[in-house]
């Protein structure tokens, strides 16, 4: 039931980021949502997209180094202690996260979405099953 | 009061010196043509025979050598001497690379030994002297050049070797050296690290010292005086010429003096390979007339700087040559050592990267920085911060390994490493000489 999100080599310097965004824009790829993680020389850029496929490829064919990535995509209840009661259950069924990052669908006045990236993904899905959590599938995330 | 070594050699009339080199050029052109197959071929197909030869007036009519002839001639190919009569060989670095494998007889080491000793005594070195040599020993001519001039002029002689920047400190403070023997950057770290641990310049034993193996700036020299309270000389060699010592800096410092009775020096264009009158910058050329085993005739050194015979304050009659304005080999001398490109590319193309680099090299603070850029690959790729930043880091211990001086590693994105047409742009040199 994972998503899969691609993600993006980026030099820390000026007109990295944008460079890669404007890419995108130009082919028409419309990013659902977005995370950074950096150090002090390099970045990588994590995206969900519409069309994965189609992303990857003008990526590659830009010089972009990028990969894609199973990850996991739950909906929150926007309210005090939704996404407290959902580390909870990853608490319960032993899944450590590698990291997470949220977005939210202009639609949804409910629920937040987070995607968790988490190291044994298959083991991890079937823990949170048990749980009674019920991960996005790649339609959810295209309905948004 | 300046002092010689050897003062009836070093302030000798300039007719001596140059009968002198006249008759030891011609004895080595005769023994090269007899002994070497390699020169004699190379005479041969240049048209010209030991008979042509009749003095120093006469060199110019000599085919060059260039490092593309030692590759060639590697090992033994340039010998001028059975090898039973070779007493040591010197390497410069580099497991890959262009290595140059110098071979010497007893008389060789001893000359080298000699010309080392006139640079020590130049610098105010007597027996009474306490010399620390802290340039690298082994393979390097550095250490050995200077110990073994060290001991011909009776210095009380510190082989310390490079590194371990507490201990030399501690040699230096406690049997209160006073020549230091290094490269200029690692007198400068020295010198550093005496200050932050609040030793001021006349708490500091040393004198003098004699810095070579890389180039480095006169502002580099005022911070290194001032830092360490001494007087700084220059000092030039190259591994193919014997080692340190074929040129020195007398007190004052304005250029450094060829040790002519063993090495004569031209200045030619690079790019004809016309010699060039007095006083023109152009590439330096040495023949060296008294060495045995490794005899060089019109040696290209690809070092660029200009010769001067103007009288020199020290007594010392012998040419001056400048520092050498830059190397157009490809070989960089970064804090001291010595690192091949190709070195560099044997790591990274082990490591499963591609040979899209740089090299980038800078000098902040007096100390180099070293910088190797490589492209980032698909197959490495991983959304892992930690997973890319263990990379880096076996990349750094990697080059480390290699080349025995620490690199900052970048990753960068393909293709932003400039290609060019023919041969790559690999070294981005902005250290300020």
């Amino acid at each position: 039931m994972s998503i899969k999100q691609i993600s993006v080599f980026l030099e820390n310097k000026p007109g990295e980021l944008s460079g890669m965004t404007s890419l995108l824009a130009d082919s028409n790829i419309d990013i659902r949502a977005l995370s950074l993680a950096e150090t002090s020389d390099f970045g990588i850029a994590r995206l969900i997209v519409k069309d994965i496929r189609r992303a990857a490829m003008v990526l590659s064919e830009a010089n972009f180094v990028a990969s894609t990535s199973e990850v996991l995509a739950f909906a929150v209840p926007d309210e005090p202690g939704g996404l407290n009661n959902l580390l909870n259950k990853f608490n319960e069924a032993e899944v450590n996260i590698e990291y997470m990052y949220a977005f939210l669908d202009a639609e949804d006045k409910d629920n937040a979405y987070m995607i968790f990236k988490v190291t044994d993904i298959e083991k991890s899905e079937q823990a949170l099953v048990a749980e009674g959590l019920k991960p996005l599938t790649q339609e959810d995330i295209d309905k948004i | 009061m300046e002092n010689y070594y050897q003062p009836e050699i070093e302030c000798a009339p300039r007719e001596e010196i140059e009968k002198l080199q006249s008759e030891r050029l011609v004895a080595q052109v005769k023994r090269v043509y007899e002994n070497v197959p390699y020169y004699k071929k190379k005479m041969d197909d240049h048209g010209v025979t030991p008979d042509d030869i009749k003095g120093i007036e006469d060199l110019h009519k000599l085919p060059f050598l260039s490092k593309a002839d030692l590759r060639d001639a590697y090992p033994y190919g340039l010998l001028g001497k059975p090898l039973k009569e070779c007493v040591r060989i010197q390497s410069t670095s580099g497991t890959t690379g262009k290595r140059v494998v110098a071979f010497y007889t007893q008389h060789d080491v001893d000359l080298w030994e000699e010309c080392c000793a006139r640079a020590i005594v130049a610098a105010g070195g007597s027996d009474e002297s306490v010399c620390q040599v802290s340039y690298g020993y082994g393979l390097f001519t550095g250490g050995p050049g200077l110990n073994g001039g060290s001991h011909k002029v009776g210095c009380l002689t510190v082989p310390t070797s490079s590194g371990n920047t507490d201990r030399q400190i501690m040699f230096i403070q406690d049997l209160s050296a006073t020549i230091l023997c290094c490269t200029p950057s690692y007198a400068a770290y020295l010198g550093e690290r005496m200050k932050e641990m609040g030793l001021t310049p006349d708490q500091i034993p040393l004198k003098s010292g004699i810095f070579g193996a890389e180039a480095w700036s006169e502002e580099m020299r005022q911070d290194i005086q001032k830092t360490l309270g001494i007087k700084a000389y220059d000092i030039y060699g190259l591994t193919e010429l014997s080692g340190p010592g074929v040129a020195f800096e007398c007190s004052a410092q304005s250029g450094m003096h060829i040790n002519e009775d063993h090495f004569i020096a031209e200045i030619i264009d690079p790019d004809t390979g016309e010699v060039l009158p007095e006083g023109s910058t152009g590439e330096l050329v040495f023949t060296a007339i008294d060495k045995e085993a490794f005899p060089m005739i019109r040696y290209r050194t690809r070092d660029i700087c200009s010769l001067s015979r103007e009288k020199c304050p020290c007594g010392r009659t012998h040419v001056k040559m400048s520092k050498p304005k830059g190397r157009s080999d490809d070989m960089l001398i970064i804090r001291g050592v010595n690192v091949f490109p190709s070195q560099i590319e044997t790591v990274l193309l082990n490591q499963g990267y591609t040979s899209n680099y740089q090299i980038v090299v800078g000098r902040e603070n007096n100390t180099d920085t070293f910088e190797v850029r490589v492209e980032m690959t698909p197959e490495m790729f991983t959304d892992n911060v930690g997973q890319i930043q263990e990379l880096q880091k076996k990349l750094a211990a990697g080059l480390l390994s290699m080349l025995g001086i620490k690199a900052k590693v970048s990753l960068v994105a393909p293709k932003t490493i400039e290609r060019s047409e023919g041969k790559a742009v690999r070294v981005i040199d902005t250290r300020k000489i």
